[in-house]
């Protein structure tokens, strides 16, 4: 859990971040999101104290950050970044083993995580982990950086613009891959990006940012139906809204009795893929199906309803 | 490839052949020696003038970048930003001064020997390797020391650890110009009576003997050749390794 309280930094003339107070509970992410200048990664690099807050405080699992030695206090925490910045003179095993060798780690239980950490992001270890950051692909480079924030099983993750570099495609592999870890771990992650598709895609709740404050933190779904400020919309975009709702609702929330045609979808899809599909193939309701099976169907006409119950 | 390693041992065979046998090379050498007077310098062993020339640049060259790299990571760290423009002037003062001043002025200090003209080599030495220290620290990968503070690495352990490893390839370039200059300039500290190649050269000045002129300068030149090519291959290796075969090439 982090606690962060009235956390201010001024640089002077300028506030770059004022008096944001939030907590991100554990083993849930919290997406930072916000234009550029807004705060939000001066915000993020005072939690590890990257840099050192003007006033206000952050605790960590209950431990005010402030009285830990700062280079204590990051090896506790998981951080990844934009372009990686891995060790381009360390193999990939030696950037990922980074902080368990700083914490004293054996050889052995290093290199044990290691080729658990390869196998996690699909790199076959043995053929991955004596290379050079150079001989990688730009979607390897960031796993391995992401696989170097998780190494020593921090609790806790920061991650600033960790797919900022990565190209669309392996930007949302990259994103799923996080989500399903962070499930699989429990770990707490806070995370910043510029873009509401990633933070509402991530985010168990999304914080607002824009010139050093916080304007709005809540759930996703909270943010697209009730946009606390004008800026807040802006950044949803409001002809995006209706869909960015719905890519939030499960098709299984409107699933409901009755016959179907054509190809089913999964019950774990969103109402967004569902309404894609119904469109394309002009269908007015589509089977859903559970592991496999059918467990009924999923209308156009409903999803509209839920769309417009939104508004 | 194979051509280049070809090349560079006929010069290491050549290089030994003038240093440990100058005898064999008499009928190459006594065009250029005058009527009647000695082909071969024979005075001093070429051997161990060639051992005590390189034995005078390497710890010239050695004190150089200890000195110079210490004073660039010093003027590198915050504290010590206010230092950056007076050990440059330091820096340039030792690469202006010209070496036989250096000599010149030393000589009442030490006499003469070694001591004059490993001051100024040393001096001489200092600017490549600062320079370029400084050029190394100055463009670390700036995501790269991000992540190194980030994951919670001591002031040292980035130093050691990402730093200076990184640095290592702008570094050496600047120790090859050092060593290469040194290897050249220490020929006149013989005017001081250092035991330096530079004993053949002057011998062959004073009396008119252009084939020890040679002789000298032949061994002197194979010497900085051999070595600065040397230090190019470690370059090449450390930045390949780095991944910065682009900016190397």
């Amino acid at each position: 859990m982090i606690e962060i309280d009235a956390l201010t930094k001024v640089y002077g003339d300028t506030t770059a971040v004022d008096a944001v107070s939030l907590t991100v509970d554990t083993a849930t992410i919290t997406a930072v999101v916000g234009t550029s200048g807004s705060g939000k990664t001066t915000l993020l690099r005072m939690i590890n104290r990257l840099v050192e807050p003007t006033s206000g405080s952050v605790r960590i699992n209950g431990e005010p950050a402030g009285e830990m030695a700062p280079h204590l206090l990051r090896r506790r925490i998981g951080y990844a970044i934009q372009g990686h910045g891995l060790f381009p003179h360390h193999s990939v095993a030696r950037n990922i083993g980074a902080v368990p060798r700083l914490l004293g780690w054996s050889r052995s239980d290093i290199r044990a995580r290691v080729d658990e950490l390869l196998t996690l992001f699909d790199m076959e270890p043995a053929s991955f982990r004596d290379r050079f950051p150079h001989e990688l692909s730009g979607g390897q480079q960031q796993r391995v950086g992401v696989a170097r924030a998780l190494a020593s099983r921090p609790d806790l993750m920061l991650m600033d613009e960790p797919f900022g570099a990565l190209d669309p495609i392996i930007r949302a592999r990259a994103q799923d891959d996080l989500r399903q870890i962070q499930r699989k771990l429990g770990s707490t992650i806070m995370l910043v990006t510029h873009d509401m598709e990633e933070a509402i895609r991530l985010g168990d709740k999304v914080a607002v940012m824009d010139d050093g404050r916080l304007l709005q933190y809540a759930p996703p779904a909270e943010i697209v139906a009730d946009p606390a400020t004008d800026f807040v919309a802006d950044l949803i975009g409001d002809t995006e809204r209706p869909m960015r709702f719905l890519s939030l609702v499960p098709v299984s929330e409107i699933v409901e009795d009755g016959p179907a045609d054509g190809t089913a979808i999964d019950s774990g899809a969103s109402l967004r893929d569902a309404l894609s599909a119904s469109l394309w193939t002009d269908r007015e309701a589509l089977p859903v199906t559970r592991d496999g099976t059918v467990v009924g169907r999923v209308t156009l006409e409903a999803i509209r309803a839920r769309a417009a119950r939104a508004s | 490839m194979r051509k280049g390693l070809i090349l560079r041992g006929l010069l290491v065979a050549l290089l030994v052949a003038l240093v440990l046998r100058p005898e064999l090379f008499t009928p190459l050498f006594a065009p250029f020696a005058p009527n009647g007077g000695p082909v071969i310098y024979q005075r001093t062993s070429l051997l161990s003038l060639s051992l005590s020339h390189l034995g005078l640049v390497a710890v010239a060259s050695g004190l150089a970048t200890v000195v110079a790299v210490s004073l660039a990571i010093l003027v590198t760290r915050p504290a010590g930003a206010a230092f950056r423009p007076l050990s440059r002037t330091i820096t340039n003062i030792g690469q202006t001064f010209p070496p036989v001043a250096v000599l010149a002025l030393t000589v009442p200090v030490f006499g003469f020997g070694s001591g004059p003209t490993l001051v100024a080599l040393f001096l001489y030495g200092l600017l490549p390797v600062f320079e370029n220290a400084m050029t190394g620290f100055g463009t670390l990968p700036p995501r790269t020391m991000e992540a190194a503070r980030g994951m919670g690495l001591t002031r040292w352990q980035q130093l050691w650890q990402v730093e200076l490893p990184l640095a290592a390839p702008v570094i050496l370039t600047g120790i090859r110009l050092s060593v290469v200059i040194s290897l050249g300039t220490a020929t006149i500290g013989s005017t001081v009576a250092a035991a330096t190649l530079g004993e053949v050269i002057i011998a062959g000045l004073l009396t008119d003997n252009t084939a020890y002129v040679l002789q000298g300068g032949l061994i002197v030149g194979i010497f900085a050749v051999l070595l600065y090519d040397a230090l190019v291959l470690v370059e090449r290796a450390l930045a390949r390794r780095m991944g910065r075969v682009q900016q190397a090439a």
